[in-house]
């Protein structure tokens, strides 16, 4: 317990900057990945062909791969196809790839729970199609969708962590690092794990709150 | 070749690594359902602490904190005793929640039959409730087997040999790392479609089993 102490305070600075950078990776990642992801959630339905098949491949490949498969892909792959990118890049990358395919189907989901009526009555009201999806249906289905992808937000936060396996210095590269010149593991990989949990845990909380919230007058 | 010949040396690895994380996250979720339905505060609130620390921290820092940091005396766990350790308990707190809502979503008067029938506890559950929650909780158990499908490659953080351990060594020693790594992604998909496919099956099956 003392070890555990001793380990908090000495390399704590350490194992916070590595926070910060994993939390900056999220943040990136949620926010390129997002705005793809409601592109897809319509590519998947679309009438054009190449757009549906580009968005088919892109979500089932970034849902159905484990999340260390692409960002090993990013990194060891891509240099065979002569692009360079360094390991906080390539991991952004990959994960926006996770982030728009699994939020393509949460936000899909959340826009075909929008009830047929709204469609209906903006066409009664003499809007115009995109108006419709601007106004009445884009926003009721990101509301609905909103507390699944808060609760994805946190998976992907703890998904960071696969980021030390291609060198990206966040929270679990730093633990590791620490852990393997002092011999200190134990201690150090619990400290790492609780500066986790004590992200993931009230993010987590804070998404329940959100659907008791929103789901009040369904 | 080379390339086939290494993702399936991996494939039986990543079965297997799944397969037994599932069992133990199915047996150990079982207690803690039971924990977090209980009535007793300092019960409940052990199993909820207990479930909510397993699901905050991720299954990276569990399988080093097992692989690296846990020694009885000299002995040490192996890397897949870690891996298949560490992905299920993680995988013990997921199925424990999805047990409990599957449970609470069985309507009350089902209870309220029971008892007003008078049905001892343990036919309750093995005939009237247990059934039913079986049925519920099919597709989420299956949604949440494909996932741990998919988090067995972290067991290659480690050292398990399995498919992504397998391919990212072919792609340092090749140089081949885009094809490899497809290859890869497209096993996962295609050991998933099995289980979906036996998702939608025993959900149609259970779904005519009970009449409604």
């Amino acid at each position: 317990m003392n070890n555990l102490v001793d380990v908090a305070i000495q390399y704590g600075p350490t194992l916070f900057d590595g926070l910060k950078v994993s939390l900056t990776l999220t943040l990136l990642s949620l926010a390129f990945g997002l705005p793809l992801g409601l592109v897809f959630s319509f590519g998947v339905t679309a009438r054009n062909k190449t757009f549906r098949y580009l968005s088919v491949f892109f979500v089932e490949v970034g849902r159905g791969a484990p999340a260390l498969v692409l960002l090993q892909l990013m990194y060891y792959g891509l240099p065979n196809a002569e692009i360079t990118l360094s390991s906080m890049a390539s991991a952004c990358l990959a994960l926006t790839w996770t982030t728009a395919a699994y939020s393509a189907e949460l936000i899909r989901g959340g826009i075909q729970s929008v009830p047929p009526g709204e469609v209906e009555g903006s066409h009664a009201l003499g809007m115009s199609y995109r108006d419709c999806l601007r106004f009445v249906v884009i926003p009721q289905g990101l509301r609905i969708a909103l507390p699944s992808l808060m609760g994805f937000a946190v998976l992907l936060f703890q998904a960071t962590s696969l980021a030390y396996s291609v060198a990206v210095p966040e929270l679990m590269s730093q633990a590791y690092s620490i852990g393997s010149s002092t011999f200190q593991y134990l201690p150090v990989f619990i400290v790492a794990g609780l500066l986790y949990a004590a992200i993931s845990i009230p993010a987590t909380w804070l998404s329940v709150f959100a659907e008791r919230m929103l789901s009040r007058h369904l | 070749m080379e390339m086939i010949r290494a993702i399936a040396i991996g494939l039986p690895l990543t079965v297997l690594v799944t397969v037994l994380a599932l069992l133990i996250g199915t047996v150990v979720a079982l207690p803690i359902v039971a924990g977090l339905r209980s009535r007793n505060r300092l019960v409940w609130l052990m199993s909820r602490g207990l479930v909510d620390l397993l699901r905050g921290v991720p299954p990276v820092v569990w399988l080093f904190i097992l692989y690296y940091g846990v020694s009885v005396g000299a002995i040490r766990l192996t890397a897949l005793q870690a891996g298949v350790l560490g992905l299920g308990v993680v995988a013990a707190a997921y199925l424990a929640e999805i047990f409990r809502g599957a449970i609470s979503s069985i309507p009350k008067g089902q209870w309220e039959a029971s008892s007003a029938l008078g049905f001892h506890r343990a036919t309750v559950w093995s005939l009237i409730i247990g059934p039913q929650t079986a049925r519920a909780v099919v597709p989420a158990y299956t949604t949440f087997a494909i996932g741990l499908l998919k988090d067995s490659s972290i067991a290659s953080s480690i050292g398990v040999a399995e498919i992504v351990f397998m391919s990212s060594q072919y792609a340092r020693q090749s140089g081949e790392g885009i094809m490899v790594f497809f290859v890869a992604a497209g096993v996962y998909i295609l050991l998933s479609v099995p289980l979906g496919l036996l998702s939608r099956h025993l959900d149609i099956k259970m779904r005519k089993a009970v009449a409604r």
